[in-house]
């Protein structure tokens, strides 16, 4: 008896992640995970027939620009935004949300285990993705590279992308699931969202701090140097101490989680009549 | 005795500027009760409310003393058979029921033994394997009933259950909730087939345009509509004598001498002055008479009179 909101948690991702997985509809995320692996690979390749080779200096910082560029700014943003907006606003376009709200489940509980449910399929996708394209970008290096990864600082580069990708799945996966909860167009929060992260060089110091990048950025473990035009695709932030920025976005996430399971306790079946 | 009942006190529910339902108040005791009226009458706000899918916008509502916005302490209590026809994609008929049973917390053995007993009640055992989006419309209406029942709940809201059902399906589907019915739970059904309603109805509450028009047992609805006169259908030998003898009454309105030429169809505005004629015509006359029976204390002719129009599929 005493764990019946564990077996509820573990109904519920077993029942999301199995949809979140296989929906149709999300097919553009597997584009996205899929298109930084598809890119290094041809680096590697193109690099292994000797037209144009990098040291692994170049490599690792080449990593770092589409790290941010890409994976923070694009890839796990998007890719969020199309796993954990449909959380909720799937179920309610599908006319299946009544079937959990008719369960004596108490809605903090389904928030949650739909949270986890789209987490554990962005951790998959994105983690894969970050590990498989950091370690193809510089396999052309051979030996050099696998030096570089076992007894330099490339395993603790790699930790480091992966920590931090692990926690932009977190930040952006409850922003995008409380959007969800209010918003049918996932376009418009994922608009409002980019504009402020974005926007969060020129933000006040207390405001930089709700924000999913001001924490992120800080954990990346190569510092850029970005010329431009490429530097727009750079958020510049005040750096935060690995000690603020890990529980800070755990903070933030938790709060906006939070607001979610309040909304959710309080929302009702509407299905657009 | 309030825990027994579905309480609705001035209850109302706007959708913006769209009425739902209006001041409505009820009181709904164990059994079959129907809910009738045309769409848009306010069937399903009424069903969403006690579920707890929709919060009314002024009023109270109690479901066996639980307040509806509890979900916790509400779900154990209450199946809902929605009207919609989706499902959560790519289960089987077993893995939608097992997986909303583990939802409301139960341990693995429970889930499967009421899985199991669910799909046998629905007769869906066979093809509990195969993809609900295989079924057909009657399985999957069997389906979703089935997941109502599932977790045996004290009260069943149904939105028009008997639809895509074939005559065999739904002679068994109406068994079932006679039985549910009978065992003293609450069974709340809205149907547009008014003559299956008025079958298996143990009291009905007819709704037009969000508001309550007449509540409780059809016979007592019919004996309240005042400015309708009753139709009693007479069978007897001597209907030609008896039409004369009636003609003479002040509330009989109209009497029609049946097409087989064997009985009458009367209409009064006063019921029990016509029974206590009858007998009399009867003892005077020594006229045979083979049965008299109301002619339209049916939902469908309440249906008619208070609201109008056809009712629905008889």
């Amino acid at each position: 008896m005493k764990r019946v909101w564990l077996r509820q948690i573990t109904g519920v991702i077993g029942l999301e992640w199995k949809k979140t997985f296989l929906s149709r509809r999300g097919w553009w995320v597997y584009l996205m995970v899929l298109a930084p692996v598809g890119l290094n690979l041809m680096h590697s390749l193109v690099a292994l027939r000797g037209f144009r080779s990098h040291s692994v200096f170049q490599d690792s910082q080449i990593f770092a620009g589409e790290f941010e560029g890409y994976f923070l700014h694009l890839g796990i943003f998007f890719g969020c935004m199309g796993i954990f907006s449909n959380l909720f606003r799937g179920e309610m376009l599908e006319k299946t949300l009544h079937y959990y709200f008719l369960t004596p489940m108490r809605r903090e509980l389904l928030v949650i285990g739909k949270f986890l449910a789209g987490l554990i399929v962005a951790l998959v996708l994105f983690e894969s993705s970050a590990a498989i394209s950091f370690w193809l970008i510089g396999r052309h290096q051979g030996a050099a590279w696998s030096e570089f990864l076992q007894h330099g600082p490339g395993a603790g580069q790699m930790s480091s992308y992966l920590l931090v990708t692990a926690l932009a799945c977190v930040g952006y996966g409850a922003v995008f699931l409380v959007a969800g909860l209010f918003i049918r167009n996932p376009m418009i929060p994922a608009a409002v969202v980019m504009v402020w992260e974005n926007l969060n060089p020129f933000l006040p110091s207390l405001l930089k701090k709700i924000s999913v990048i001001f924490y992120l950025k800080s954990l990346t473990p190569v510092q850029l140097n970005v010329p431009p035009p490429f530097s727009v695709l750079v958020t510049e932030t005040d750096p935060a101490p690995a000690w603020l920025a890990v529980p800070g976005l755990l903070v933030v996430a938790s709060l906006v989680l939070a607001y979610a399971a309040i909304s959710a306790r309080r929302a009702e079946i509407g299905y657009g009549e | 005795m309030s825990n027994r009942l579905i309480t609705f006190g001035e209850v109302s529910r706007f959708y913006g500027e769209v009425l739902g339902i209006n001041r409505v108040n009820l009181a709904i005791p164990p059994g079959i009760t129907s809910l009738v009226g045309p769409n848009g009458s306010g069937k399903t706000t009424l069903m969403n409310l006690m579920t707890g899918l929709i919060r009314p916008t002024r009023g109270d509502i109690r479901v066996l003393g639980v307040r509806p916005d509890e979900p916790e302490k509400l779900g154990p209590l209450i199946g809902y058979c929605a009207q919609f026809d989706n499902f959560p994609k790519g289960l089987t008929g077993y893995q939608f029921l097992y997986s909303f049973l583990r939802i409301r917390g139960m341990n693995d053995a429970e889930c499967e033994e009421r899985t199991r007993t669910a799909l046998a009640t629905v007769n869906l055992a066979e093809a509990a394997q195969r993809p609900v989006a295989a079924y057909s419309k009657g399985m999957r209406q069997r389906i979703k009933l089935a997941q109502a029942i599932a977790h045996d709940p004290q009260i069943v809201v149904l939105d028009e259950p008997l639809n895509g059902l074939d005559p065999m399906a739904r002679a068994e589907t109406i068994e079932l909730f006679q039985e549910w019915g009978g065992k003293g739970r609450h069974v709340i059904v809205s149907s547009h087939i008014l003559h299956e309603v008025d079958r298996i109805s143990d009291q009905v509450i007819l709704l037009s345009h969000g508001y309550v028009v007449a509540e409780g047992q059809i016979q007592g609805v019919r004996s309240e509509v005042k400015d309708q006169p009753m139709q009693i259908l007479i069978r007897c030998d001597q209907p030609n004598a008896l039409a004369a003898r009636l003609f003479l009454q002040d509330h009989v309105v109209e009497a029609k001498i049946h097409p087989d030429g064997k009985g009458i169809l009367l209409r009064t505005t006063d019921a029990d002055q016509f029974y206590l004629m009858l007998n009399r015509i009867v003892l005077e006359t020594g006229m045979e008479v083979e049965s008299v029976a109301p002619a339209d204390d049916d939902v469908n002719s309440v249906y008619q009179y208070l609201i109008g129009g056809e009712g629905g599929t008889t």
